[in-house]
């Protein structure tokens, strides 16, 4: 088998093992929406006052637990916020397990600005 | 809040195919949307638009990477530039005037378009050159997909990769400074400087643009921006739209996506000039 052939095999591989865990992170947060939008249709109220909705984690967390829909709703718009950063970070593991070194520090390097990029954001 | 849910359902519908097909965010369709069909702040459409690229990014590539029809390896490298790109233009946002900025991108869309139909007049979609480009060899670029339209395994070589990355920073510094064109310019970098063909070139880019979003996403999810009544419905219907439209990119010739391309990115570069010039449309 050439070289050509067995990079290709050790690709696929690993979109396979990235792609799989992408479906399992949107159907999450897609999961988690349909939840907030039913019950928000349950109990015909977002749970929270007026045009007002929560925009910290503690408070998405709680309202999360005393089942109020925006709660929900927010929760499952942050869960696919992260599955982007998701997929990163399962592609240097798959990188890794498949030996391609060269591409797990290029991919590393991608979520430590994305780090970065995060903390800048959360000034 | 029913009816408000049903249309931001339908529009993420229609947003989520076209923008799988073609690998750009679906903020041109759904900022006015949002603005003018619901007269809602110009701050909560932006909020919407970053969740839409997140959503169509997310929702069609699955399908991309199971069907492999995307490049891994040129999206990773890539993703160095576009990051970089963004966060140079977040810390530069507000020192100067966007104006000129606007300008240089809208124009750059124009070029871009007449690019395209020069390429599609051209009929050809692979171009083979003898000799392989060193670098894109080295960062072991070049690859393959399967084309269902085609019936055919197809082999490309990837070419100008300083060139392509160049791109790949200004479209992060774009998306960074002023919210946009988070896909139309991977595009251009990918299928016009990097001589990839369209339809991987489209599937990198919308595998990418989650990344650069995500990190602006979480800011305007933190300050308020995302309503979960607009939002939510939304991302619902461009999920389900990008998994159908993923699929249906994959069935249809190359030349029509290419043809389809070719006013939206002219309509986005003349809308981009103008805003330039202080009119929004």
């Amino acid at each position: 088998m050439n070289k050509k052939e067995t990079t290709r095999e050790e690709m696929m591989a690993v979109e396979v093992v990235i792609g799989k865990i992408m479906r399992i992170g949107v159907l999450l947060a897609a999961g988690v929406m349909i939840c907030g939008f039913i019950l928000f249709l349950v109990h015909q109220t977002s749970g929270y006052p007026g045009q007002t909705f929560p925009t910290t984690l503690a408070a998405i967390i709680t309202g999360v637990g005393q089942l109020k829909a925006y709660a929900w709703m927010m929760a499952g718009i942050y869960l696919l916020i992260l599955t982007p950063v998701l997929r990163v970070v399962v592609s240097i593991y798959a990188f890794i397990k498949e030996n391609d070194l060269l591409y797990a520090k290029i991919t590393t390097f991608v979520l430590l600005i994305l780090i970065i990029s995060f903390i800048i954001g959360h000034r | 809040m029913l009816h408000t849910a049903i249309i931001m359902l339908l529009i993420g519908l229609f947003a989520g195919i076209m923008g799988a097909i073609l690998g750009i965010g679906g903020g041109m369709i759904i900022t006015p949307i949002v603005t003018l069909a619901l007269g809602l702040d110009i701050k909560y459409a932006i909020g919407a638009s970053i969740i839409a690229v997140i959503a169509t990014s997310s929702g069609s590539t699955i399908a991309f990477l199971r069907d492999d029809v995307l490049n891994l390896r040129v999206a990773m490298f890539l993703e160095i530039f576009t990051t970089i790109g963004a966060i140079i233009g977040a810390l530069l946002t507000g020192l100067f005037d966007p104006m000129i900025l606007y300008i240089l991108f809208g124009s750059l869309l124009i070029f871009s378009s007449w690019n395209m139909y020069r390429k599609l007049c051209r009929g050809q979609e692979v171009l083979k050159r003898v000799e392989p480009d060193h670098l894109a060899q080295k960062l072991r670029l070049n690859s393959s997909y399967y084309d269902k339209n085609l019936h055919q395994q197809i082999d490309y070589q990837v070419e100008n990769v300083p060139l392509g990355s160049l791109i790949m920073f200004g479209a992060g510094l774009a998306s960074g400074m002023l919210g946009i064109g988070s896909g139309a310019f991977k595009v251009m970098a990918m299928d016009g400087a990097m001589k990839m063909p369209l339809k991987p070139s489209s599937a990198t880019s919308n595998l990418m643009m989650g990344v650069t979003a995500a990190a602006s996403a979480t800011v305007y999810f933190f300050n308020g921006s995302i309503r979960p009544e607009i939002a939510v419905p939304l991302a619902l219907g461009i999920i389900g739209g990008a998994t159908i439209g993923s699929r249906i990119m994959q069935i249809l010739p190359s030349k029509v996506i290419r043809a389809v391309f070719i006013p939206i990115l002219l309509y986005l570069g003349l809308q981009m000039i103008l805003k330039g010039f202080g009119v929004t449309i």
